[in-house]
């Protein structure tokens, strides 16, 4: 589904991702775990295009050029939740979600509210169709940016550390509407600090490194018998 | 009681310069909204020669008297195109606002999160998209007042066009201070004009205001 080759992302000096290769095969949870720092979520953002960057990406047998008309419909199938949710404040809830499926695929209003309500429902918030982002709760808030990725009908979904802003009551929430999507076969990149998250549900835990992946294997193996030294380093701070 | 008398009497002829005052502040900030709105996007845009057109113009605009670009469309436009003084003066005003506007778009796009541009560009948003559904609507709300405190000055500013043949407010006193020798008198009077006209202004871009905010509050996120 996703393919990564000999990816490379500068900012001016700064050699962030030094040559990262991944595959994300169908229906697989990746979890990419680090330090702050080490480019993960960089990588994660360049499998959006939101940067720039040198090597190759393909999604879906198709390859990334950030030249192509196309770009934007490319991205309709990777939809990306954001650590600060960036949920639109001037919608309300059905409107946030709405918003893509009316304005870019052109998909009728009704139908579009519709496909809505059993996406805010899945993520349990149809109750709160209409009120406005700024009356919700940091969990219901990311539960709701869920929902408006979804709505695209999205091949993969990326979460960038989706319950770091969240009060530690809240994240269990968000999780447990990740889970439900990987059970239903959502191919998932998943960058976290959430460790229970990664070892219950990742089929892949991905150790990143200074731009590098330093190590990768399946979370038993990656929790229980870390190789490579700095993997055990990192690990042991946080487990 | 002298002055009550003279407003009395001048009612309706400044009735009717404050009419066109109105019309020419209003011609020249629409078109000025739009000429603000352009620029700043050229000056936010990634193109480099769109800044530099952005950057000149706010440059020019800024770095001369309004008193001069008037003269210039006013004297110089006009040898080439016919404008009578209505459009002369009405596009020299809205060029010369545009160029505030513009940076007061700009510092409005700009304080929106950069999240919102990512997030809406993440669900397959075009640029274009996104700005006019997303990015704009959210700046809207945020550069109301100091847009409000521009249109003031605009419309203060359109007193200008008296010297380009326009007989609105100040065209009027200096016509009618000239010819009864009673300056004071008359100048107080278009700035009584000017005063109630603000005042009903700055009234009208408090209901939008309140109206903008309705709904949704200003947290970012």
């Amino acid at each position: 589904m996703i393919k990564v080759n000999n990816l490379h992302k500068h900012f001016g000096d700064l050699h962030v991702l030094k040559g990262v290769d991944m595959n994300v095969n169908e229906q697989e949870v990746v979890c990419l775990i680090g330090a702050s720092g080490s480019g993960k979520s960089t990588f994660l953002r360049c499998l959006n295009f939101l940067e720039k960057a040198e090597g190759q990406i393909w999604i879906d047998g198709q390859q990334i050029d950030y030249k192509r008309d196309d770009l934007n419909d490319l991205r309709q199938d990777v939809g990306m939740v954001f650590q600060h949710f960036n949920l639109f404040p001037h919608r309300t809830v059905l409107g946030n979600v709405t918003e893509a499926p009316i304005y870019v695929k052109g998909v009728n209003r009704k139908e579009a509210e519709d496909e809505a309500m059993v996406l805010l429902d899945k993520v349990g918030l149809a109750d709160k169709a209409d009120c406005y982002p700024s009356e919700l709760s940091g969990g219901q808030k990311q539960r709701v940016a869920i929902g408006r990725a979804l709505a695209m009908k999205p091949k993969v979904m990326l979460f960038d550390e989706p319950t770091s802003a969240l009060d530690p009551e809240l994240v269990g929430e968000v999780l447990s509407v990740m889970k439900q999507l990987a059970k239903e076969g959502m191919t998932m990149v998943v960058v976290t600090h959430e460790m229970g998250f990664a070892k219950e549900v990742g089929d892949l835990v991905v150790y990143m490194d200074e731009g590098n992946i330093v190590e990768q294997a399946k979370p038993d193996e990656m929790f229980s018998n870390p190789q490579n030294q700095r993997t055990q380093e990192f690990l042991s701070c946080i487990l | 009681m002298e002055f009550l008398q003279a407003l009395i009497n001048s009612f309706p002829i400044f009735i009717k310069a404050a009419v066109v005052t109105v019309e020419l502040t209003a011609t020249a900030l629409v078109i000025g909204t739009i000429i603000g709105l352009v620029i700043a996007l050229c000056k936010i845009s990634s193109r480099k020669f769109l800044n530099v057109i952005a950057n000149g113009y706010i440059t020019i605009i800024r770095g001369t008297p309004l008193i001069v670009q008037i003269f210039w469309i006013y004297y110089g436009l006009t040898s080439i195109v016919v404008l009578d003084g209505f459009w002369a003066a009405s596009i020299a005003l809205a060029v010369h606002n545009g160029a505030y506007i513009a940076e007061i778009f700009r510092g409005g796009i700009q304080s929106i999160d950069r999240g919102q541009m990512e997030a809406a560009r993440s669900l397959g948003m075009p640029y274009s998209l996104a700005m006019r559904r997303i990015i704009l609507p959210q700046a809207f709300r945020r550069i109301m007042p100091p847009l409000g405190n521009q249109f003031i000055i605009g419309l203060k500013d359109s007193s200008l066009a008296a010297f380009v043949t326009m007989e609105e407010l100040f065209n009027i006193s200096m016509r009618m201070a000239a010819s009864t020798f009673k300056d004071i008198q008359f100048y107080s009077i278009a700035g009584l004009y000017y005063l109630l006209l603000v005042i009903i202004f700055t009234f009208l871009v408090n209901k939008l205001e309140n109206k903008l905010s309705e709904g949704s509050s200003g947290v970012g996120r």
